[in-house]
């Protein structure tokens, strides 16, 4: 109880990012996009030693940061995809080096530096937690208007272009709304571990429901109640919060996946029997 | 009246590897049923995506129901159902859902309508599956999804149905099925064309069968052609 007193704001920012970052994941995992979450956080690492650097707000240089990144993996990806691979690696491995040496010469390669890394949640206070929710509710409202053409060009981005869906304009937007995602994520579980918030969830969700729309709630929800228990868990063991929160999220993964191997074995036993 | 609803004229069109289409000059009308035979590699999906305004052509204009095809309104009569292996089972969406989508681009804010919904349903029995709705995509067999995205392409109650390689991968009995719901389209006034290895089973509806080869189109009698590939046809009472 007393945990929860103090530390509030941390469980609902937690929550808040657990539910919002698997919204956006949805979709960038329909899109075989998983890793670029990871990519992304990358680059924000670049941006957080820039602001350190600098003296400007590490979140405000990481956001910047994370939405110039998503924007050049987009283009990347676009005018060369046969080539898209090694660029990204070039991109990412270019950033992280960018920002090692950039906190290096900077002298805050410190504990400073590694609170980004591996989140601070515990830290979180309640106006960092409004601005949160703020940005996190905006990415939803985002999601809930443009459902239809965001869910388009998940599905099939060829047979949605033929439809009149913009296409190009679309997928800029959801690199923006992963980008932000990172940004608001980074503070709860780090920047290594944000992308986590955006994959495992869904992975829960595609192994429990049929309908895209479902998947949608299903992963927000395990997101959510992944950050809620995770936190938990660590004011117990005493663990780190970030590595605790995706570890339940891991879990719940691959409980979901036991649950869908044992549901899809009935079935094949049911039709042996049948006939 | 046959009207044209593609157009090709003086179509060129190059990769880094070279030329795959030059100077093609090709009109299909509104009462046409084509199949666009050719060898893998020929160039067959790069002359559909040129036609459906995918691709910009290097020389040449592509024109989609008298508009520019490259323009998104031109689409907007054209069904299209792409290249594809299956469908991974893995796809978290229903039928209903994949049908769905196809409506996206006809008003981008907001969440689908009721109306919608039963658009969708009505392409669905169309092609049989309404029984199939609520299922997730990747649970159907090859066949079957094949006959979603044919609803899919349905949705928007096009003109023009364009197939690549539709057939690819399903059984002889899907085929069939399948070759019945084209010619009820066919005679409902739908255009058709498919991109294709072999006549397969829709040999006996076609009006017309264009032959690609080394980036040029030949026309070929559907007789003839029927003879000269010597594949299966499948007869059926017309």
């Amino acid at each position: 109880m007393i945990f929860l007193e103090l530390f509030w704001p941390a469980i609902l920012a937690a929550m808040v990012v657990g539910a919002a970052a698997p919204a956006i994941g949805t979709f960038v995992v329909q899109k075989r996009l998983s890793l670029i979450g990871d990519g992304i956080g990358h680059i924000a690492f670049a941006g957080v030693a820039v602001g350190l650097w600098l003296g400007v707000s590490p979140f405000a240089a990481a956001l910047v940061a994370a939405i110039a990144g998503a924007l050049g993996i987009d283009r990347l990806r676009r005018r060369a995809p046969e080539e898209a691979d090694m660029a990204l690696a070039l991109f990412f491995y270019g950033a992280i080096a960018t920002a090692v040496f950039v906190a290096s010469i900077s002298g805050s390669y410190n504990v400073n530096l590694f609170g980004f890394l591996f989140g601070q949640v515990l830290t979180v206070s309640p106006g960092e937690l409004l601005a949160m929710a703020g940005l996190a509710a905006a990415l939803l409202l985002t999601v809930l208007l443009l459902y239809r053409g965001l869910f388009a060009i998940a599905i099939d981005e060829e047979a949605a272009l033929v439809a009149g869906v913009p296409v190009g304009a679309l997928n800029v937007l959801l690199m923006l709304l992963a980008a932000a995602t990172i940004g608001i994520g980074m503070q709860v579980v780090g920047i290594l571990l944000v992308a986590a918030l955006m994959v495992l969830p869904v992975g829960v969700a595609r192994n429990l429901v049929r309908s895209f729309q479902a998947s949608i709630s299903v992963a927000s929800a395990t997101g959510a109640a992944s950050a809620g228990v995770g936190l938990v868990i660590a004011s117990i063991a005493n663990s780190a919060p970030s590595g605790t929160i995706v570890l339940v999220a891991a879990t719940a993964f691959v409980l979901s996946d036991l649950f869908r191997r044992g549901r899809l074995a009935r079935a094949r036993r049911v039709v042996r029997e049948a006939s | 009246m046959s009207t044209p609803v593609v157009e090709l004229r003086d179509v060129s069109f190059s990769y880094e590897s070279g030329p795959v289409l030059s100077d093609i000059n090709l009109t299909i009308g509104s009462q046409d049923y084509v199949v666009l035979l050719g060898a893998n590699g020929a160039g067959k999906s790069t002359l559909v995506k040129v036609a459906l305004g995918l691709l910009e052509p290097g020389a040449g204009r592509a024109l989609l129901f008298g508009r520019p095809a490259r323009d998104a309104r031109a689409r907007e009569r054209v069904g299209y159902v792409p290249q594809r292996a299956a469908i991974s089972g893995r796809v978290p969406a229903t039928v209903l859902e994949v049908v769905l989508a196809q409506r996206a681009g006809r008003r981008l804010v907001g969440p689908f309508l009721r109306s919608e919904r039963e658009m969708s349903m009505r392409a669905l029995q169309r092609v049989g599956l309404e029984d199939l709705a609520g299922r997730r995509i990747g649970d159907l067999s090859g066949g079957q999804q094949q006959r979603a995205l044919i609803a899919r392409a349905l949705v928007s109650e096009p003109g023009l149905l364009v197939l690549d390689e539709p057939t690819a991968g399903v059984d002889r009995e899907s085929q069939v099925h399948f070759a019945g719901v084209l010619r009820e389209l066919h005679t409902q006034g739908v255009a058709v064309v498919i991109v294709a290895h072999d006549l397969g089973a829709v040999g006996n509806d076609l009006t017309r069968v264009l032959a690609l080869h080394q980036g040029h189109i030949d026309e070929v009698p559907p007789a003839e052609a029927r003879e000269q590939v010597g594949l299966f046809v499948e007869d059926h009472p017309h």
